[in-house]
């Protein structure tokens, strides 16, 4: 990948420490970007990420955050 | 990852700063996975921090349950109270600091049954509360028990072949006892709830918010939803209508639904405010 592809890609924070593992988070991703590894959201697909927010918004335990 | 991260703070999507209002320290907290109480917190810091308010000149009050850990979590002036009575503290909190903002979160059982007569006697009074009442329809610390906003035939561990008892309707209890503004939010709509909290915290006067949020543990179990998301889309998302939306709705279409949005929003004199004046005018009068 070059590295101006590699710029524009959002970045996703996923605290291991607070996730309880609820799914909220990819259950309403629109673009099918996280998965639940084990009892914990990780990324899977980051190039698909609109940046919407979603999943920050509607997590209950401050457990993710995009940065652009 | 080892990016630095205050590099790019500037760049138009960055994530809101919950630690400001947080006492990191305290997290994870105590709510279930999946539990709605903790979207509900994060719209409701938002929303503070869209009305510009001072966290010293905050005071945030709770009773007992599962919602009224809340204030354990956030660096405000906090209160954890009595069930049922965190009303009465935050009228004498109000009362003797008419400067600061008071607002009480409460679940529906600590508001409606085991406060229900401090809840219609806040409203009455209009003093400048707010209330946010986090509806879960069910008791969760102690066991999943059914409330007073449990829907009918719903399972509960107290009602296991379908509650008889019919529900009470938050928002018109709180119309009807007097609040100048009312209205209702869920977990699920959580921009619309953040926006709703705002006018809430701005309006003078007693402001309630009814937020219809998720028990998966014990409510959802019992009654056979598969996951909080099952819950978050047939309760809350198909569950309500805006209000707004409503107007042009046949019948129907509103069957069954709660209405989401600002129901009701009236001017009326304040508690704190009359009292001053008569305190003021009696105290003239002996000069």
């Amino acid at each position: 990948m070059t590295e101006s592809a590699a710029k524009k890609l959002p970045r996703i924070v996923v605290n291991e420490k607070l996730c309880k593992g609820c799914s909220i988070c990819v259950d309403f991703c629109p673009t099918d970007v996280l998965e639940m590894k084990g009892s914990i959201a990780a990324v899977k697909n980051l190039e698909a990420c609109t940046r919407c927010q979603l999943c920050d918004l509607r997590c209950p335990d401050f457990a993710i955050q995009v940065f652009d | 990852m080892s990016t630095p991260v205050a590099e790019k703070k500037e760049k138009l999507s960055v994530p809101f700063d919950y630690n400001k209002y947080l006492r990191p320290n305290k997290l994870p907290h105590i709510w279930c996975p999946g539990c709605g109480h903790g979207i509900v917190l994060k719209a409701m810091l938002r929303a503070i921090d869209k009305a510009g308010l001072d966290k010293n000149n905050i005071a945030l009050v709770s009773g007992i349950g599962c919602s009224s850990r809340t204030p354990g979590y956030v660096d405000f002036n906090t209160l954890h109270t009595l069930h049922g009575r965190a009303l009465p503290f935050a009228t004498g909190i109000k009362l003797a600091k008419p400067e600061m903002k008071v607002i009480v979160v409460t679940g529906d059982g600590d508001a409606l049954a085991i406060g229900g007569n401090h809840f219609i006697h806040a409203c009455r009074r209009n003093i400048d509360i707010t209330v946010l009442v986090f509806t879960n329809a069910t008791y969760g610390m102690t066991g999943g028990q059914y409330s007073p906003t449990t829907p009918l035939e719903s399972i509960a561990t107290t009602s296991r072949y379908g509650n008889i008892e019919p529900p009470f309707d938050t928002c018109e209890m709180a119309k009807a006892s007097g609040a100048t503004f009312v209205a209702r939010g869920t977990a699920y709509h959580t921009i619309e709830l953040e926006k709703t909290i705002h006018e809430a915290i701005t309006h003078k006067g007693t402001s309630v918010v009814d937020i219809i949020d998720a028990c998966p543990t014990y409510f959802g179990r019992a009654n056979k939803f598969k996951s909080a998301t099952q819950m978050m889309e047939e309760i809350e998302k198909d569950g309500t209508v805006n209000v707004k939306q409503a107007a042009s709705l046949p019948p129907e279409k509103l069957a069954g639904k709660m209405l989401r949005g600002v129901l009701h929003k009236v001017e009326r004199p304040e508690y704190c405010e009359k009292y001053e004046t008569l305190i003021m005018e009696k105290a003239n009068a002996k000069k």
